[in-house]
């Protein structure tokens, strides 16, 4: 029964299956990333708001902001305020203050979370500080904006929502370049 | 000159093993190559268990008395890596390579120096993983899941070796699974058709596929660690846009396939042993046939249920918990036609059968365990205690390991020509019992109190099961050094054992001479 030609053709098939497995295995990771947006969860929030650009004035939310550092990370990171009251459809703002107290200069990213991760589908940032990294020199301190809208179309059951951030120190990977505030 | 050397190398092909060492190193026959993987496979197994020792003894009170916590941590890594990895996968390749050309009519494997490769691999790739616990940040010290960012970030240098080991596994098992998919489709007898195949060959064919599957994910997923660690790419690492979450789904994808893999052979063997001893063809061949493929591919869609607290949906959460409750039904299966195998049966017990039924039993207290950590809900509270020890070890040591020990006293007589001592044998098996029960079961008790795993000390209140736990675990590993006497004994001596040594066996293995000849069924046999 074992004639040659059909063995050699089963392992070619069987190694092809090993290696298909192997780039499956790679694959993963853009799934991932788009199970993630699927599910709004790891902080992947909703893109550009296309909702109608009228304030709710009926409905408010409110968004409570937490920041975090990374182990190892000696900067100062913190919210202006802890929380806000948004009208759906508004555009709103929070200050985020990083300040480098080390004697050498930094650089650092912030990866964002935000839950319940039902409603992360009806946040749209237009703008955040997570979406550049930060460079600071000795002692420098910045005031850093994440404006957001929520939208018109999230569940009503949603009232309270939570954008959390962790800051990561990221100097080994990118090394600062001297004299840029970064923002 | 040229001829004399042919005619050499056919008398020696023809009359039986080459003399020396060499023969052990450059061996293509299929029953050294059984018997090369089933010795690894125990000094490993002997080798893991000293770990396990280290770590029983250190829990034997609570405080710390005996290891340093960063060395308890390379230990309880080490012990999950070299069971796993060392001890369970190869002693079921083992087993493979000496059975499943005889059970088939095969006169070897269908890739006989691929199937050296893959052995010597392994003497190999343990040498390297075994010799970071030398090196001077010690040995991997993350658990044997080596979730990122222990593993990358935080982990000791050594971990660099620890993915080339994994990587040389990873290649071994790849190439032992494609040499048993090529021998099984390939090299059957003449009417030997698929549904004529005894079970432990089906579900060897089936592990085989899972690892060919799975196992490639895993060298994927180390592969990924290896290049954030020294390249610079960011899989696993946040600050770079990567995510540590996604490292326990790439890791599960293969892990729990994984642990599937290491059970199946066990399911095969011990459905070759009960209907034996019970005198009774197998019942419901062909629904054990279809219950393990629903259970290997149920083990590819329940991954997520290794991480509910990671922060995974509520549709996730789910549909992990339902897909991984459906698995208890091929299972449930399994274990009631083993049931109604025996029913009625002339049962008999000898070492073999003990094990077997032991098996059935204790594999199903480690089911239902493993129920119990399905429901989402309540596994908030089981994650990482002492009762997630409690199920795997449940479902590992008198599942895996028991069907190795069935496997290996049924086809003792068959190996090495001679009956084992059934005296020491049932010793053996009572004593194992009795020591891996005392071991285990007080771990349910503490886990669901809330003893936290892979910490070297405890709250006083669990000093008692502890205690316990620790006697059972130094019982069990002294009865193991037992079982190597055993072993030795029968290889040196002992009744002499016939072709059939059991009445109700039923398969070609036993229409061979016992000790099985070097070569086998050079012309294939007529099956019927």
């Amino acid at each position: 029964m074992a004639d040659s030609i059909s063995l050699k053709k089963l392992v070619t098939r069987l190694l092809g299956v090993v290696v298909a497995m192997f780039v499956f295995g790679f694959a993963l990771v853009p799934l991932y990333d788009v199970m993630c947006k699927a599910f709004g969860i790891n902080g992947k929030t909703a893109g550009q708001y296309e909702g109608e650009q009228v304030v709710d004035q009926s409905r408010q939310v409110r968004v409570q902001f937490l920041s975090t550092n990374n182990i190892d990370m000696p900067w100062e990171f913190y919210p202006k305020h802890d929380e806000l009251t948004a009208n759906p459809g508004a555009v709103n703002e929070m200050i985020f203050v990083a300040r480098n107290p080390t004697d050498r200069p930094m650089s650092a990213q912030a990866v964002p979370s935000i839950a319940p991760s039902e409603a992360a589908a009806y946040f749209h940032k237009t703008e955040c500080f997570c979406f550049t990294q930060q460079v600071l020199q000795p002692g420098q301190q910045i005031e850093m904006p994440v404006r957001f809208i929520v939208d018109r179309d999230m569940p009503k059951d949603v009232k309270h929502l939570t954008l959390s951030y962790t800051l990561f120190d990221i100097t080994a990977r990118h090394p600062p370049v001297a004299a840029n505030t970064g923002g | 000159m040229s001829a004399v050397i042919d005619d050499h190398g056919h008398a020696d092909h023809a009359h039986g093993p080459a003399k020396g060492l060499m023969r052990w190193v450059l061996t293509t026959n299929h029953k050294d190559i059984g018997t090369l993987y089933l010795w690894f496979a125990f000094c490993m197994f002997l080798l893991g268990g000293s770990f396990a020792m280290v770590i029983r003894a250190e829990l034997f009170q609570p405080g710390l008395q005996i290891v340093e916590p960063a060395f308890f941590n390379q230990m309880t890594t080490m012990h999950g890596l070299v069971m796993v990895f060392g001890a369970v996968m190869p002693a079921f390749v083992g087993l493979a390579n000496w059975m499943i050309p005889l059970m088939i009519g095969a006169p070897d494997m269908a890739l006989p120096r691929m199937n050296n490769f893959s052995f010597w691999l392994l003497p190999a790739a343990f040498l390297l993983l075994v010799s970071t616990l030398f090196t001077p940040g010690g040995g991997p010290n993350f658990g044997w899941t080596f979730y990122a960012p222990l593993s990358t970030t935080y982990a000791p240098e050594s971990v660099t070796y620890f993915i080339f080991a994994i990587h040389l596994m990873g290649i071994s098992s790849i190439m032992g699974a494609i040499n048993v998919i090529a021998t099984i489709l390939n090299l059957r007898a003449p009417g030997m058709t698929l549904m004529k195949m005894p079970l432990f060959v089906w579900t060897w064919l089936i592990t085989a596929f899972l690892l060919i599957a799975v196992m490639p994910v895993l060298a994927g997923c180390v592969t990924m660690m290896l290049m954030d660690i020294h390249f610079g790419t960011s899989f696993f690492s946040a600050a770079g846009g990567g995510d540590p979450v996604l490292f326990q789904h790439v890791f599960w994808f293969f892990g729990h396939p994984e642990v599937y893999i290491m059970i199946l052979p066990a399911f095969g063997a011990v459905s070759q042993i009960i209907p034996t001893f019970s005198r009774k063809p197998l019942f419901g061949y062909t629904s054990m046939v279809y219950a393990t493929a629903s259970i290997a591919f149920l083990s590819f869609i329940v991954w997520a249920h290794h991480m509910f607290v990671v922060g995974i949906p509520l549709v996730g959460e789910l549909f992990f918990m339902y897909a991984t409750m459906l698995i208890a039904v091929p299972t449930g299966v399994k274990v009631f036609n083993w049931a109604s195998t025996m029913w009625q049966g002339s049962l008999t017990f000898e070492t073999p059968m003990l094990f077997a039924v032991a098996f059935v039993i204790l594999f199903s207290i480690g089911g239902f365990s493993g129920l119990m950590l399905a429901i989402a809900p309540a596994d908030f509270q089981y994650q990482d205690t002492y009762f997630v020890v409690a199920h795997f070890h449940y479902v590992l040591v008198p599942g895996a390991i028991f069907g190795i020990f069935a496997s290996a006293y049924y086809w003792l007589p068959k190996w090495t020509g001679h009956m084992y001592d059934e005296t020491l044998g049932k010793l053996h098996f009572w004593l194992s019992f009795v020591g891996m029960n005392l071991t285990f079961f007080p771990m349910h008790f503490v886990g669901l109190a809330g003893m936290p795993r892979r910490i070297p000390d405890y709250n006083l209140q669990f000093a008692d099961f502890n205690m316990v736990s620790s006697i059972g675990a130094f019982m069990f590993g002294a009865t193991q050094i037992f079982f190597l006497f055993i072993v030795i004994k029968t290889i040196r001596g002992g009744a002499p054992a016939p072709a059939k040594p059991w009445d109700g066996a039923e398969g070609l293995e036993w229409s061979v001479p016992s000790p099985a000849p070097y070569h086998t069924f050079t012309t294939p046999p007529e099956v019927k």
